[in-house]
């Protein structure tokens, strides 16, 4: 049965913490680029940018935030049904020299990661690359870490992860899965 | 999807997905690295029996694009001009590993034969084939008009209402026929314009309108696409009009007709063009032409059609 561990006031304060994060370490929101990777993470991005928007005065959203696909960048096409990809946006003074930080919902294996740096090196050369993430429930099989986490969940193997947003499920909440038979 | 052989199978969900695939292969097209790794390790084999260069070409960069690797292969001074069979060379393909075929044949079916035949296990895509069907000029075509008609609107959208008028060989065009298929499945209205001799046999039980008279369809229909053919006077066995000049004087679009369409309607041409015969060099480089469009889209439908067939996993060994 699914276990609820974040709240939607929970999340809300996770994306608040994490933009305020985002701003320290840029020292503001100057050369900022935040990518959501499709499809949870590009709702995530979009909030992250709201949020600094409106801590930092002169922060343009659409200025600062796109979409980043990586299907065609995956390491297990073949071993899935074809995917079909979603639009990449890059905001219009692409990501030469910024700082982009990649968001996304779930940090698993990092593979999602591994292919998205890839994708970016194929768009340009970013000064630096951070990477955001709601939830990091561990099992890394890359060489890849979170600057900014929401919450860290241990979870086993078997678990699955459930992140439901207001603009794409109609409710909000992080809640764990048993696995079916555990 | 396993092969891409006819526009007639498509979906409208299968036609919608690849023209939005496309979209997302033409924006890599604007980049700097113009090159994605997702068919890195798979090979594709342009076969071509019948002679080609924009066709060849387009696939060839899709391919290259996506990272797959690419033989050329084609009839003329190959072992088919020396009497292979169809069959010898698929069965040679299978044995160098090809995943993908584009094939092109003059005769209509070859493609539906290598597919059904057990002597290659790759993807085949119709590149056209005699007198059939050419499905990825035909998606091309689709691409191409929603982005014309539907600027920055185009994703996820069908081509419901809007006029369509393909003029001129319709007999001989395979790309008239791809076009009706999908263009109809897409929610499009066509009317076929050409000489009586040139309107092929069974067009009464198509879902086409079929005139003779250019200038009474463009007034009547005032049509969102003008899509001329060409006259390809390689398959005219026959006499099919008195002269050149007659047919352009009727059925061309010459710059007077180009004048009378409706200023937002497009004119298409697959290629390659006959100036002065089919359209005038005023309707080919006007700002209404979309011909050097279909270009740069053909690699990006191609692009989308090879990442679908090929990308996914293997269906289990049937």
């Amino acid at each position: 049965m699914a276990r609820t561990v974040l709240q939607q006031a929970d999340i809300a304060r996770a994306l608040t913490r994490i933009s305020h994060e985002i701003l320290e370490s840029n020292r503001g929101a100057a050369d900022l680029v935040i990518l959501g990777i499709p499809t949870r993470g590009s709702v995530l991005a979009e909030r992250i940018g709201a949020i600094v928007a409106g801590i930092e005065p002169g922060a343009v959203p659409a200025e600062m935030v796109g979409s980043l696909d990586i299907t065609m960048y995956r390491d297990d096409l073949a071993r899935h049904p074809t995917r079909t990809p979603s639009p990449t946006q890059v905001p219009r003074q692409g990501i030469d020299g910024k700082t982009v930080v990649l968001v996304d919902d779930v940090l698993f294996s990092g593979r999602t990661i591994r292919a998205a740096l890839d994708a970016l090196n194929d768009l340009g050369r970013p000064r630096a690359v951070r990477l955001a993430v709601l939830v990091d429930r561990g099992h890394r099989e890359l060489p890849i870490r979170a600057d900014f986490v929401g919450k860290n969940l241990p979870t086993s193997r078997e678990e699955r992860i459930n992140v439901r947003l207001e603009s794409i499920d109609g409710t909000e909440e992080v809640s764990i899965e048993e696995a079916p038979g555990a | 999807m396993r092969h891409l052989l006819s526009t007639k199978d498509l979906t409208r969900d299968e036609a919608i997905q690849i023209l939005d695939i496309a979209e997302d292969m033409a924006d890599v097209q604007n980049r700097e690295v113009r090159k994605l790794p997702t068919l890195r390790g798979k090979t594709v084999v342009n076969l071509f029996f019948e002679d080609s260069t924009r066709t060849r070409i387009s696939f060839e960069a899709a391919a290259k694009r996506l990272s797959a690797d690419v033989i050329n292969f084609s009839a003329k001074g190959s072992s088919v001009s020396k009497g292979e069979s169809l069959k010898d060379t698929a069965q040679t393909l299978a044995a160098m590993g090809a995943d993908g075929v584009v094939i092109r044949h003059s005769a209509s079916g070859a493609p539906q034969v290598l597919a059904q035949s057990d002597w290659i296990d790759a993807r085949i895509v119709n590149a056209g084939d005699g007198t059939h069907e050419h499905p990825t000029q035909a998606l091309l075509d689709a691409f191409t008009m929603r982005r014309r008609l539907f600027p920055g609107a185009s994703r996820g959208r069908d081509l419901d209402g809007v006029s369509v008028v393909i003029v001129g060989d319709i007999l001989h065009s395979r790309v008239a026929r791809s076009n009706l298929w999908l263009l109809r499945t897409l929610g499009a209205t066509v009317t076929f314009v050409a000489p009586a001799t040139l309107v092929p046999l069974g067009t009464a039980s198509w879902p086409v309108d079929v005139s003779y008279d250019l200038d009474a369809t463009l007034a009547l229909t005032q049509p969102d696409v003008v899509m001329m053919l060409r006259i390809q006077s390689e398959r005219m066995n026959a006499a099919y009009f008195p002269t050149a000049r007659e047919y352009a004087r009727q059925w061309g679009l010459d710059d007077e007709r180009l004048g009378r369409l409706r200023p937002d309607s497009i004119v298409m041409h697959p290629g390659p063009m006959n100036r002065g015969l089919e359209i005038s060099a005023g309707a080919a480089d006007s700002a209404q032409s979309t011909v050097l469009e279909q270009v740069a889209n053909g690699v990006s439908i191609r692009m989308a059609v090879l990442y679908l067939l090929l990308s996914g996993e293997r269906e289990a060994q049937a």
